[in-house]
This record gives C-alpha cells, structure tokens and sequence, in this order.
C-alpha cells in the first residue's frame, strides 16, 4: 500500500471523493428544494397567522384554507406610505428586493439602526378583515440579533397602536439563550403593548430584566431575554426601525387618516 | 465476525456515551423533548452507519496524510443529504434542531467510529458498528429526554401526563431538567447505575493516595 501516499494517488483520491461528494449534495438539495420550499411559505402563512392570533389549528390544509379567507396582501411604498400596484403581491420576493441596489435604498449609519443595510421601497403587509373593516395589520420586520439577521412579524390591533403579537420565522440566533425569541411565554408578553406614546414617537422596546407593572412605561416594555443581552437588543433595534419613520410610520399615519 | 455483538454491544457493555464518554454536546442540547430526540438519534444513527461504510469502502485507497479530510468530507456530506431530507419532509423539527443537525459533523461518536473501527475493518461490519453505536447513542438520549420531559414539562411526546399547577393540576414541573446542564447530572447517575450492574466497566485508578510517609517535624 505504499502507492496510496505517493502524490498522484492523493490526487486522484481527492479530486475523485469531492466529485462524488458534491455530485450526492447538489442532487439530494436540488431534488428537495420543491418540497422545501412548499414548506417554506407554508411555515410563512402559519407565522402570519400565528402572529395575528389566528392559528388555531397547523396542518397544511387548514392554514391555506384560513389564510386564503382571512388574509389579504397589499403592497405598501415605503417612502409615500400608500399603497401600490408597482409590483404583483403573489411575484414579489421582498427579501430579493431588499439586497437589490435598484429596488432598494442604502441606509446611512444614523438610520439603520436595525443594522439591515438596505431597505427595499415596496414592502409587502397582510390586512386581516372582519365586518367592520380592519381588524389586524401584520407588518414584515428584520433586523440583526447577535448572530443573525430575525425574520418575522408584528401583528397590530384596528388602533394600529396596540400590538397584537410578534413571532420570528427564520433567525439563527443561539438555541436555548437567544433563540429564545421563540419561547411562546415570552412571545405572549407583546400582546396589548403600546408601541407609540402620546407624541408619537416609537416607545415599544425589550428592557434588561423584568418589567415592573407599576412602572408608567409598563404598556411599552417587555422583559429582556436573560443570557440574550444582543439578541434582546436587536429585537427592540428592530420594532423602533421599522415603526419609526423610514419604516410604516408614514404608511401607518396615512391608514389611521384613511388617506392610504 | 460476530455481527450480532457488533450490533449490540455498544448499547450497554460499550455504549458511546456511557463507556466511551463521546457525543456529550448534543447529548446535552437536544434531550429537553423527546420528539425532538427521536429525529435526532435517527439522523445521527443513519449518519454515523453510513459514513462507516463509505470510510470503509474506501480505507484501502485512502491516502493516510489525508485521511482524517476524507473521512470529514463524507461524514460532511451525508450531514448536508440529512439535513435537506430533515427541512423537506420534518421542517417543523428541523427547525428546532436548528445548528444541531449540522453539529452532526462534529459528533465525536462519527469521527470517533470512522477512525477507530471504519479504518481497520471490512464495510458490513463497519455499517453494523455504525448502527449499533448509533442506536447506544439513541438509548442513552432516549433515556435522559424520558425523564427530563416528564419530570421538566411533565409530559411524553409532547402529551401531557402530569397535570401542570399552573394550569390547575398537581405537578410542578422541575425547571432544571429543561436546562442543558441537568443532562449532566442524569448522564452521570446513569453511568454510576450502569457501573454498578457492568463491574467490569469501571476504571481502574490512575494512581493510589498513599498515606503520607514522610516523618513529622518534631515540636521543639
């Protein structure tokens, strides 16, 4: 077995396992990613439901049932704060758009303080209608944790001020400290918090520790995750972005004055 | 070659965990629901089958300088094969698994087997070795997420069995068992448990404490 450590044949060993390893990679993802993408933007419609508290039950059938009755997708411009027709709800990649230089819009240091970057210019809503017209307006949000960008939704009452639940679909933030964000004792504390004081300005924010009830900001504050400092931090970076002005404030005033 | 006893052997008189203290990280991470574990002993068990096999295979062409990335770059690729078949048809819980499934590639039990066993011995019995390190991984995880989800969250599977205090019932439930560290704890009871039934299994001491020989200074 001498040969097996001569140069060529290490080579040849090489070159042939990572074409072999890479020809069983690419197949096994590319012959999966139907189905996972099926899963994808089923898990989408269930986090949209789920943060506007209408998820009752989670199998396939009746999320696309429940979504199809309830939901209904408007596009929104960010900078007007009107809806649009530019784009096609059901063709529109928001998350594509938002890394496109000609879809999107470069945030300087002051603004991006959800350390997002780019900010795309259409932004896709979810209007959830009952008889006496809104009920709940589910936004997309995104913003930097400690090790990854948190994908996910904040779900507001008709009052467009009260909140009605958040939830991340997609983040990578440390299982157990972090990735708490999901924890649904944690995620409960949202609902019926202020996200806007009296003047107008974004108070919502995550504190470090526990909130004390007593305290006249108790309506805007919910406890910090312990182990979780940054990741904390980036989930109150993230509301105060996107409720703030260069994200749906403008849209937000517009639909309370009717005018969107 | 005793096939039966490479199958079974690792599940109590070798266990991976128990005997050959390997595979500790996940073993802590993963155990807080047994559904969760299920998929977990299942994903690593077909891994560290396969990626035995295919080291094995190939041990007579593998270069030795380079065998240790050959032996990741397999083990790293049927990682990557799992965790696809994981997002497309258990998203849920390849969501909860999050980094652990990719974590796989650094299970010392993987390396551990492909190195000691894979390299020596012939494919069936590497696969068998894979399988039967596997499934003592599976027993020992099995064990630990049992009772950390009865006693944590007072449930099996997901099924409540103890009615929680919180929502009126009797139980309690125990907050340290939901935290990795409690793994710890029930790994070494049941090393001590599997010790005490297995004598054979217990380690000789390094060293002996002697008693100190030294003549005492005498009081002045």
């Amino acid at each position: 077995m001498a040969s097996n450590d001569s140069i060529k044949k290490t080579i040849i060993v090489t070159l042939l396992l990572c074409i072999v390893c890479s020809v069983v990679v690419s197949t096994a993802a590319v012959l999966l990613r139907p189905i996972q993408d099926v899963n994808k933007s089923l898990d989408f419609k269930r986090n949209i439901l789920a943060a506007a508290g209408l998820l009752e039950k989670t199998d396939k059938a009746s999320v696309e049932s429940l979504f199809e009755s309830r939901v209904s997708t408007q596009v929104v411009d960010l900078a007007t704060g009107k809806f649009t027709e530019a784009v096609e709800p059901a063709n529109y990649d928001q998350r594509k758009a938002s890394k496109d230089p000609s879809r999107s819009i470069d945030l300087n240091a002051d603004e991006d303080i959800a350390k997002i970057s780019r900010r795309e210019e259409y932004a896709l809503v979810y209007l959830i209608e009952g008889d006496a017209g809104l009920e709940t307006l589910v936004l997309p949000v995104r913003g930097y944790g400690l090790w990854s960008t948190l994908y996910g939704f904040l779900a507001l009452d008709s009052d467009l001020n009260t909140v009605r639940g958040l939830g991340f679909y997609e983040h990578g933030e440390t299982p157990g400290l972090g990735g708490e964000v999901d924890n649904p004792a944690w995620k409960a504390q949202w609902e019926g918090k202020q996200a806007y004081d009296d003047a107008g300005e974004v108070e919502l924010t995550v504190i470090k520790g526990k909130v004390d009830p007593q305290s006249k900001n108790a309506d805007h504050q919910v406890d910090g995750l312990s182990g979780a400092t940054l990741t904390s931090r980036g989930v109150a970076n993230l509301i105060h972005f996107w409720l703030g002005e260069d994200g749906y404030k403008p849209f937000l005033t517009n639909l309370k004055n009717g005018e969107a | 070659m005793k096939l039966k006893e490479l199958l079974f052997a690792p599940i109590f008189s070798n266990n991976p965990i128990a005997l050959q203290i390997l595979g500790i990280c996940s073993a802590l991470a993963v155990t807080s629901k047994l559904s969760v574990t299920v998929v977990m002993c299942i994903a690593l068990t077909t891994v560290t089958a396969f990626s035995n096999l295919f080291v094995s295979l190939i041990r007579n062409h593998a270069p030795s300088s380079i065998r240790i990335i050959v032996q990741m770059t397999i083990i790293a690729s049927l990682v990557i094969v799992v965790d696809q078949f994981l997002k497309a048809y258990a998203f849920e819980i390849s969501k909860q698994l999050s980094v652990f499934v990719g974590l796989i590639i650094t299970n010392c039990i993987v390396m551990g087997r492909a190195e000691a066993f894979a390299m020596k011995n012939p494919p069936i019995a590497s696969f068998l070795d894979g399988v039967g390190n596997g499934l003592g991984y599976s027993a020992m995880l099995l064990a630990l997420a049992f009772v950390r989800e009865l006693l944590g969250s007072g449930s099996l599977f997901g099924t409540q069995l103890l009615p929680l205090a919180t929502e009126g019932g009797w139980y309690t439930p125990n907050g340290l068992l939901l935290l990795p560290p409690s793994a710890f704890f029930l790994i070494g009871l049941f090393i001590w448990g599997l010790r005490s039934w297995k004598k054979d299994q217990v380690e000789r001491a390094d060293f002996k404490i002697a008693p100190n020989t030294k003549p005492q200074a005498k009081e002045a």
